[in-house]
């Protein structure tokens, strides 16, 4: 049983993280960082509908934060990377687990949102790398880019029509990876109980659709006109 | 009635298998599943073919050993029933059926829709007891238990390792099986003692045995011809974390003797 053999430290903490139950933990625990940052995320960039002076002054306040700002991204990151290695790795697992597929497979439970995990989660993930380089550090931007206006940025970037839709159609696609994974951490930690598993199941369903609705609805009210008339 | 099966008919473990089409003309809707493919099977004999191998003991829906795929459903299209309890009652004249055996790579196929499951008991082997010293029977009410937890309990028990969950999952986790197995008895008193070496034993032997991983997705659940809850789960991930941070080799230094 010497697989078993947990002593100290970094090994247990090895010999945790093997096992598939780890495995899962580790996601449900980057994956609860990763979903509260969306929704506050969205509910910050929301003020873009209060005007420039307002998102801009958020934006400011952002930076201000100094090194708690680094702070949060390393976890933010971290977070990020823990949660792809794991999916990864737990992908291969399922591969693994059954070589030989079924000639017919029905699946009578399973939710569209919990079988396009693996789906949702690497679109998203070309998403975020595009949102960074897009308003973050501008290189998707190029010359429009102009550092500290975040409200110029946005609108100027929203304009292009097929980056709209791609933001819109990444953020379907979280809204519906949140329908799942933000009940399914809970179960993955431990947590059911009749009365509340039910619960949990509907705030996954209404987080997902608030975050979704939330971040559709900026780029779709500047691609409509709704809200940017006064940037050129 | 008539009835179309498309039956996976591998030799042996190492032979590559395929799908083989056959007719059953004469099926009476009062027969099992598994007397329709005695039926198939006498005709097969008969004919100097090679019958369909399966695997089945009581017929009761008690023992756990039956199970296939039906249309891609462990123990086909009824809930909570073992494939030897569904009656052709449940089909129309004429149905056309897609069996299988249940698919995963801790379950290498036997033969036909015949798996080897014994990964199950291995699994069981690394932890899945309790410890006790037998003696005299123990008085019937020296130990109190709620009855909340004896139910759960006794809910968890009713696994008859039949592997539909392994079958099911997309992921072809074991995590159902294993954690009622880990929950029938860390709902008990008896089962305390052993709890924290009882849920990473398993746990590992379970990764190392190959089976996949839980994403939640409830499909174990319901094609579990017992009912067994996704509940279990969380509790065995649960003992698992818990057993993370507590759990201690067995060593003969130190103590109390």
């Amino acid at each position: 049983m010497s697989s078993i053999a947990v002593n100290g430290g970094l090994q247990r903490t090895a010999s945790f993280y093997q096992s598939v139950v780890g495995k899962k933990v580790v996601m449900a625990a980057t994956g609860f960082i990763l979903s509260g940052f969306v929704l506050g995320h969205m509910i910050g960039n929301l003020q873009v509908f209060q005007g420039p002076e307002k998102l801009n002054h958020y934006a400011e306040l952002l930076q201000s934060l100094g090194g708690a700002l680094w702070a949060i991204r390393f976890v933010l990151l971290a977070s990020v990377v823990l949660h792809i290695i794991a999916a990864f790795q737990l992908w291969l697992l399922k591969n693994s687990a059954r070589p030989q597929a079924y000639v017919k497979k029905a699946s009578i439970a399973t939710s569209y949102a919990a079988r396009t995990m693996i789906w949702s989660g690497p679109i998203v993930l070309a998403f975020l790398i595009y949102h960074i380089l897009h308003f973050t550090t501008g290189q998707a931007l190029g010359s429009q880019f102009v550092k500290g206006d975040v409200y110029h940025n946005v609108i100027v970037g929203f304009r292009h029509v097929g980056v709209s839709v791609f933001y819109i159609v990444a953020n379907i696609l979280l809204a519906i990876h949140l329908y799942h994974g933000v009940w399914s951490m809970f179960q993955s930690v431990g947590v059911n109980h009749p009365k509340y598993t039910p619960m949990l199941k509907t705030l996954a369903k209404i987080y997902g659709w608030v975050v979704g609705v939330g971040n559709v609805s900026i780029p779709l009210a500047v691609l409509t006109g709704v809200i940017g008339a006064s940037v050129k | 009635m008539k009835i179309i099966l498309n039956i996976w008919r591998q030799k042996d473990v190492k032979s590559a298998g395929k799908m083989v089409r056959y007719e059953v003309p004469t099926v009476n809707e009062h027969m099992s599943f598994l007397e329709m493919i005695d039926v198939l099977n006498e005709d097969l004999t008969r004919k100097g073919e090679d019958p369909v191998a399966f695997e089945h003991d009581c017929r009761e829906g008690i023992c756990g050993c039956c199970g296939f795929m039906i249309n891609g459903i462990p123990h086909g299209p009824e809930r909570g029933t073992t494939v030897c309890q569904l009656h052709m009652r449940h089909f129309q004249d004429g149905d056309e059926l897609w069996l299988e055996p249940f698919r995963a790579k801790a379950f290498p196929v036997l033969k036909d829709l015949m798996v080897d499951r014994s990964a199950f008991d291995r699994i069981i082997a690394a932890g899945g007891y309790v410890s006790v010293n037998t003696g005299s029977a123990p008085d019937g009410n020296a130990l109190p238990i709620m009855k909340q937890c004896a139910e759960m309990a006794m809910d968890a028990a009713a696994c008859i390792g039949c592997g539909a969950c392994v079958a099911s999952c997309p992921n072809a986790s074991a995590s159902l099986f294993v954690s009622a197995k880990i929950s029938h008895l860390a709902l008990l008193p008896q089962g305390q003692a052993e709890r924290d070496r009882r849920a990473m034993r398993m746990v590992v032997k379970m990764t190392e045995e190959g089976f996949g991983y839980c994403t939640n997705t409830g499909e174990c659940e319901a094609v579990c011809p017992k009912g067994v809850k996704i509940e279990n789960i969380a509790r065995m991930h649960r003992d698992y974390i818990k057993s993370a941070f507590t759990y201690r080799e067995e060593s003969t230094a130190g103590g109390a003797g």
